[in-house]
């Protein structure tokens, strides 16, 4: 009878799990029909590379989209993952405890905030900032880059203060026991042990801020142009997906999902390769 | 074993050791000779991790500890105001229990040190690691893979690498927290015949729960345990062959000949 009840059990369970598998089969699946014939059409170093997006005209060219996804994750990797890595290190090191217990709930709130949030924050509160002391129209590579920033920080922090608080007590006390301060024990000892699973931390980030949407949407300013400078408006391949998906058809909706399939695939090698690192010891 | 230099290293006096409100080491008074291995005995939880990591303030990393009384290397004062840890560290060295070799290549796990301390010369590091590693007998064993990771080494290898590093910053005392119990026997015999060697140059202080190790290494033995008051107290401090063929005091009988502990 037990044996039964935990055979019946186990195949709920497969069941369960199956069909989250399923979901992101079918995702794959849909999209892949969807997208597939439009980059075939067009050719797929037209599609990638061409330069120019004009749905009307039938012109389908990602590429000014894809530089502004790129440019604008880069922007937000030089500027959060500095900032996520120190802090994760304040807190698995430095901080006294009861500072830890403030910041701790802190940042996973920061992670609990609504992504349209942050983008009406970024609206009203960076963008006439940037317009007012920097030039150029506020809605800019560089403001996605800082909204970005703040959003991946909680995947930075949380993932790299786990991997230096999983570190062996006696690394530590190996570095300091050799005449290191606790801070040459840090850079030299505790961090390069840590180093993968710190890299894995920032690849996960870069992966949400590529993926990233609705924030964007509101203060990247949308233009689909080459940037000149990080002070320039830009469009991503997600918010291109978002503003057009709405009234697209035909051939201007497939290329919508063949954009999509675009970023899922460069999203697909950002999580491997942080899989790979964080596997690989 | 030879005689006794009787060049005081380090002198304890009266040391009392507390953690936040609970005492744990109590009125510790001995001296420590260069040149030769003093092992701390004890039964399990008396304290003897404790009173050795005294020595290169290790247990500044715990908190709400607090010491008093006087430890001095040299005749000058290791606590005290405006005293860093870490310069005293680089003059006592330490092997741990378990050999925690770092995650780098066993040139690196041996440079770490020196380069901290100021050594740039890449020739004056290779001769480092292999003076290093040749006063540990590793270099013979490991000179054609200096660029693997130490963690490959056997655990025996890892324990000579982390000696070999403890003595890459030139210290003058050595200390040993139970360096051998995670080893099987040949490499604890390898270990034991090392510390024998380096006892020559430097003053070594040992850990260790196994009373023949301390008999056929140590010229002097510490032996401590908890007293009738719930605290660690040094109990008898003699040659070690002394306190083996005539313990002074009843517990110390009762220790070394197995009755407990």
């Amino acid at each position: 009878m037990n044996n039964f009840k935990e055979k019946l059990a186990g195949r709920i369970f497969l069941v369960l799990a199956f069909s989250s598998i399923s979901a992101l089969a079918l995702i794959t699946v849909f999209i892949l029909i969807q997208g597939a014939p439009i980059m075939t059409k067009v050719g797929l170093f037209k599609f990638v590379f061409g330069m120019e997006w004009a749905p009307s005209q039938e012109k389908f060219g990602i590429f000014p989209m894809l530089v502004g996804s790129v440019s604008v994750t880069l922007g937000a990797a030089l500027l959060g993952v500095p900032i996520g890595i120190c802090c994760s290190i304040f807190l698995a090191e430095f901080a006294p405890a009861t500072v830890r217990n403030i910041f701790r709930p802190a940042i996973q709130l920061l992670a609990g905030i609504p992504s349209v949030v942050y983008g009406f924050w970024g609206l009203i509160f960076i963008i006439p900032v940037i317009r007012d002391y920097l030039g150029g129209p506020g809605l800019s590579i560089l403001a996605g880059s800082i909204i970005l920033a703040i959003m991946i920080l909680p995947t930075i922090i949380s993932i790299s203060e786990v991997s230096i608080l999983a570190l062996p007590r006696q690394y530590k006390e190996g570095a300091l026991a050799l005449g290191m301060n606790q801070w040459q024990a840090i850079w030299s000892v505790m961090l390069p042990a840590a180093k993968s699973g710190i890299v894995a931390a920032v690849i996960l980030g870069i992966g949400r801020a590529i993926g990233e949407t609705m924030a964007v949407i509101m203060i990247l300013g949308n233009a689909v142009a080459l940037p000149e400078s990080i002070l320039d408006p830009v469009r991503t391949l997600t918010t291109n997906i978002g503003i057009e998906m709405g009234y697209a058809a035909g051939e201007h909706r497939q290329a919508l999902f063949a954009t999509g399939i675009v970023l899922f695939i460069i999203i697909m090698i950002i999580n491997a390769s942080a899989q790979y690192i964080t596997r690989k010891k | 074993m030879a005689e006794l230099s009787k060049n005081v290293k380090i002198s304890t006096q009266s040391v009392n050791l507390y953690y936040g409100s609970y005492h744990a080491l109590k009125d510790i008074t001995f001296d420590i000779y260069d040149r030769a291995i003093t092992a701390i005995i004890g039964p399990s939880g008396c304290g003897k991790s404790t009173l050795l990591r005294i020595f290169n303030r290790m247990n500044d990393l715990i908190p709400h500890v607090r010491i008093e009384g006087e430890i001095l290397l040299d005749n000058l004062a290791i606590y005290g105001n405006n005293l860093e840890a870490s310069p005293l560290r680089k003059k006592v060295g330490m092997v741990f229990q378990r050999p925690n070799v770092f995650p780098m290549s066993i040139f690196d796990n041996i440079v770490i040190g020196p380069k901290h301390h100021g050594i740039k010369d890449k020739h004056a590091l290779a001769g480092i690691v292999e003076h290093s590693l040749n006063q540990v007998a590793l270099w013979d064993e490991v000179k054609d893979n200096l660029k693997k990771p130490g963690l490959s080494l056997t655990p025996g290898q890892q324990q000579r690498l982390c000696i070999a590093r403890a003595l890459a910053v030139e210290p003058e005392v050595i200390l040993m927290d139970e360096s051998c119990s995670a080893l099987d026997p040949g490499s604890t015999m390898k270990i034991e015949d090392l510390m024998l060697e380096l006892a020559q140059k430097y003053a070594i202080i040992i850990v260790t729960h196994n009373m023949e190790q301390a008999l056929r290494v140590s010229d002097m033995a510490a032996f401590i345990m908890i007293g009738e008051d719930k605290v660690g107290t040094l109990v008898e401090y003699a040659p070690t062959t002394k306190m083996f063929s005539y313990p002074q005091d009843q517990r110390t009988e009762d220790y070394i000949t197995g009755r407990f502990g």
